[in-house]
Parts: structure tokens; sequence; C-alpha cells
């Protein structure tokens, strides 16, 4: 019992001590998660709208995106830097490509998922294939581009910890740093900073996925956030 | 209005949907479409609004070759109702029906007017509805805004294909009444595609049928019942053809405005606030535009050889059993002479 409480009382006590070097690495990997996601979420909706067009090539794709998927990250971290260096650089391309299925293959199937009866009004009322796809395929996909966004960000800050193997930023520093040092306490503090980082996003995007389908009319019960969503919004009209 | 010239149709893997068909449906009328599944009638409609594209042939729209109009232009001025309803289940029920206004342009005051103005005319309270999603619909209001939103650009022609047919034979019934309502209003050219014979005689100003991609016959719901041209439209009406026959045949056709005195009963008994006859019997009197099968009908239940036609409450004259025999009678004398 003794030992628990010791072993409580050690991770307390190395949060108090290294507060701002946590802060910093927590700021760190947020940060990380956000270039990352600005740069891979244009690249697969782009990508999960153009292969809707093309069933081949959206087998293709796909295919690639899954792949890319079950490659080991540190394998893939450390072939990148014979190319890109350490540091930074080589942790977001790999986070990119491994953010990319999730979001490629919601979006494929929330653009094709789209009430066939609703394309063929659209069409039939004159519209061009582009105001379709923004009128119709898209607003009718977002939540559910937004569920494979969730995937895609839980997946990607935890590993991007691993990243912190080739000198990338954030709170995996300080796991390989405690792993070296034999500072359990270390590992676990960063271990559950990452954890509620990603739990803290996953929430995030839950509730803007919400805020969308209810936004499209869906029969969805509300929760208390989304309440609190709503009437932030409607004090911003 | 729109003029099919030997048109033929065959898909990529040689089915040949249509096969030379030349007709011209008129301005300002209802033309149906009828025939069996696969008979070419849907095909034939698509060809209209470019969904499809003629493999011979030519179609004309007020006299141009549509080939030469752009197709999403061409669209936008071509009301499109389908059996599926196809509403944008992301909108409310005004940005539905907004969409072919939004897609041309038109100013927000100008489309909201015209939005609560479509919705009053399909019997959807604006104040009530404008917000709502479709989902919340029952599949009766759903094709009311399917039509609206078909409607909201003042489109010169309006193609329907099957647009009842999904909905349960009660809701069905009062949208076709409606909607024969709202076609006299808005005077639009309007191809409608239908399976269901009972439809095309009640919908049609002109009935064209079709069987193998082709035009069995081109006419009159009256015209088609007298004479069908072979014996697949013959049989397609069914074996019932002379009571569908009273059915296009409107009360005012046959009624007569000098009662008789033998019938003069029927008149005496009815009463504005009262439709019971002295015997008991329920004698329901009937409008100049019931058909002079509703007249036959309600002859029988009542036990009566006549009946009261009313119009705004009074009397304008009869009609007769003998009369809506007598028509038919008529009819086979003139067809065997």
């Amino acid at each position: 019992m003794s030992g628990i409480v010791s072993f409580f009382d050690s991770l307390v006590q190395f949060t108090a001590d290294n507060s701002d070097r946590l802060l910093r690495l927590f700021g760190e990997h947020i940060v990380l998660a956000i270039e990352t996601l600005v740069i891979a979420l244009p690249i697969a909706i782009v990508l999960g709208i153009a292969i809707s067009y093309n069933e081949r090539a959206a087998t293709v794709v796909l295919w690639i995106a899954s792949v890319l998927l079950t490659i080991p990250s540190i394998a893939f971290f450390g072939m990148l830097v014979p190319i890109l260096g350490i540091g930074t650089p080589p942790v977001i391309v790999a986070l990119v490509a491994y953010s990319q299925l999730p979001v490629i293959r919601n979006t494929y199937l929330g653009v094709t998922g789209v009430d066939p009866a609703a394309v063929e009004a659209g069409t039939g009322l004159g519209m061009t294939r582009f105001e379709r796809l923004w009128r119709v395929r898209l607003p009718v996909a977002l939540p559910v581009v937004m569920a494979g966004v969730r995937n895609a960000v839980v997946l990607l800050v935890g590993l991007a910890a691993i990243g912190a193997f080739i000198g990338g930023p954030g709170l995996g520093f300080f796991i390989f740093y405690g792993i070296n040092q034999g500072n359990t306490a270390m590992i676990v503090v960063a271990t559950v900073a990452v954890s509620v980082l990603a739990l803290a996003f996953d929430y995030l995007f839950a509730v803007t996925e919400r805020g969308l389908r209810l936004r499209n009319g869906e029969d969805l019960e509300p929760t208390y956030t989304t309440r609190l969503f709503d009437a932030i919004r409607t004090q911003f009209q | 209005m729109i003029q099919f010239d030997n048109v033929h149709k065959q898909y990529s893997d040689g089915t040949q949907a249509v096969n030379g068909l030349s007709f011209e449906v008129e301005e300002g009328t209802t033309t149906v479409l009828v025939g069996p599944s696969g008979c070419g009638k849907t095909t034939t409609m698509q060809l209209v609004n470019r969904l499809e594209e003629p493999t011979e042939g030519t179609v004309y729209y007020d006299g141009t070759d549509i080939q030469e109009l752009p197709a999403t232009e061409l669209r936008r001025q071509i009301g499109y109702v389908i059996q599926d309803i196809g509403l944008f289940d992301h909108m409310t029920i005004a940005e539905n029906v907004a969409t072919v206004p939004e897609l041309k342009g038109w100013d927000d005051d100008r489309t909201d007017e015209r939005v609560d103005e479509l919705l009053d005319l399909m019997g959807l309270p604006p104040e009530e509805y404008r917000e709502s999603y479709p989902g919340e619909l029952s599949g009766g209001q759903q094709q009311r805004v399917g039509v609206a939103r078909a409607l909201a650009a003042g489109p010169d022609v309006m193609l329907m294909d099957e647009p009842f047919g999904a909905l349960d034979p009660i809701t069905r019934e009062n949208l076709q009444d409606e909607f024969l309502d709202i076609q006299e209003e808005i005077e639009t050219t309007i191809i409608f595609v239908t399976h269901d014979i009972n439809e095309a005689l009640k919908m049609g100003d002109k009935i064209a049928m079709m069987n193998d991609g082709e035009l069995v016959q081109y006419d009159t719901p009256a015209a088609m019942l007298e004479a069908p041209a072979t014996k697949f439209v013959e049989d397609f009406i069914g074996p019932d053809r002379t009571l569908k026959q009273l059915r296009v045949l409107q009360v005012s056709e046959i009624m007569r405005t000098e009662v008789p005195d033998e019938h003069r009963d029927v008149v005496d008994a009815f009463d504005p606030a009262d439709t019971v006859m002295a015997d008991g019997g329920e004698l329901i009197p009937v409008t100049p535009t019931d058909s002079a099968q509703v007249a036959l009908s309600r002859c029988i239940q009542a036990g009566v050889r006549a009946l009261p036609v009313v119009e705004d409450a009074t009397v304008i004259g009869v009609v007769t059993e003998e009369d809506i025999r007598g028509y038919h009678a008529d009819e086979i004398e003139a067809t065997s002479e």
C-alpha cells in the first residue's frame, strides 16, 4: 500500500518539479498535431473526393493508405531521417501519411453515401458537378469526414510521441528520456499527458461532428455540451 | 413545345430503350407517357432535360434542337420531380424549395417570397414548415416539397417521373387532385410518366402509350378509350374500358339543364342543408366536374335513376342514368357507322 502511495507521490513530485518543461512539451505536442492536421486534411479530403469519381482509383488509393498504416512507426521515422534529417520535418511527414487512411476513407464513404435520389434531383434541377459536390455531397458527408478526423487525430497524437526518437518535438521526449534514465515517473506522467491530449482532441472533434449532424437536420438527442455549443453559437449570430 | 423527331436511344449495353419516336407535346398541356416497365417512358422523359442523349434523331425545345442548349441552363428551365423525391435532407424545407432560384442567382427577398408562395400553394403553411427538415415530414408532405422545389423558378416545362408512385393510395389520390388544381393555375407544359393507366387517364390531356420503345398510340384519354389503336392498348386499358370511359366523361357534358318531369322528384328532394331522400336512401348530388362514373355510382347507391347537378348550392340540372347509358350507345353507333 505504501508502495503505491509513494509511487503517486513521485508522480506528483515530478509534475510539480517539471511543470514548466511539461507545459512546454505539451504545447509542442499540440502545435505538432495541428501542423499535421493543417497539411493532412486538405490532402486527404481532396483525395477522398477525387476517388469518389473513379472506383478503380478508389481501390488503389485506399489500399496504399492502408499499407502506409501498417509500417511500424519507428521504422517509418527512421527511413525518413536520411531524406529529411532529424527533428520536426520527418515527424510531420510520417504523421501526415498515417492520418491519411481514416480521413480519405471517411470522405470517400461520406460523399459516395449520399442518397442517389438527391443526387439525381440535383442533376435534374440543373446543378453542375461542382454545385452538386458543394451543395449536396459535401455538406452531407461532413459529419462522416469529421468522424474520420477524430480517428486520425487520436492516432497521430499517440504516434507523435514516437517522433521524439528522431528528435521530434512534444511529450515523447520525456518518454524516451525516462526510459534511458530509468525514471518511471517521467514516463508515466508524459504518457498520461499524451492520453489526455488525445482524448481532448477526440472530444473536440466529436462535438464538432455532432454540431454538423444537428445542422444537417439529423435527429440527435442533444447533450449538455451541444446545448452549450448551440447556446454559444446563437450568441454570436 | 417539345417535339420528338425520329428519336432513337440505345444504351451502351445494347438495349434499345427508345425506337423511332416522333410526336409533339403541346404547350400548356399535360402529356402522360404510360406503358409497362421497360417500355422506354422514363428514358423518353429524360431525353427532354438531357439526362439522356439520343443516339439518333432530334428533340426540339420550343423549336430549338436541345443539343444546342447548354444542359444545366436547360435543366433550370425545366422542373423535375422523381418518384424517390430526392429532397436534400441536410437542408431545411425553405432551402430545398429555393434550390433553383439560388442556382439562378435570384436575390434573397425574391426567393423568400417565392418559397412562401409555393409552400402556401402546396398546402404547407410556411410559418410552420420553412425551417423544418425533410426527415420530419411524411412521404406525402415530402413530395409536396418536391413539387414546390420543381416549380420554384417558374419553369416552362415540368417533368414528373411517377411522382406519386411511392405514396399510399389515399395520399396519392389527394395529391393527384391537388395537382390537377395547381396545374390549371400554372399553365405549365407537363410531361408525366406513370405505369398506372388510371393515373394516366386522370392526369393527362394527352396520353402517349408506349411499348418496347415505340409509341403505340398518342391521343386524348377519351379518344384512346373509345378507339384503342391496337390489341396492346386495349389490354393495357383493361377489361373495364367502358367504365373507364365514364370516368373521363364529365357530368357537364351529359347533364340536362331542362329537368324532365319524371326526374322532378330528385331535384325537389335536394335540399342544400340535407342530402337524405324521402325514401331513406342517401342521395348525394354531383357537381358538373364530377365524372359520369361517380354519377352512376351514386345513382346505384341511392337507388334512383337521376341525380341533381349542383353548383354553389343550387341545382343547375340533372344527370340521368339513361343519358349515361345513352352516351355510350351513341358511341357504339358512331363507331359502327
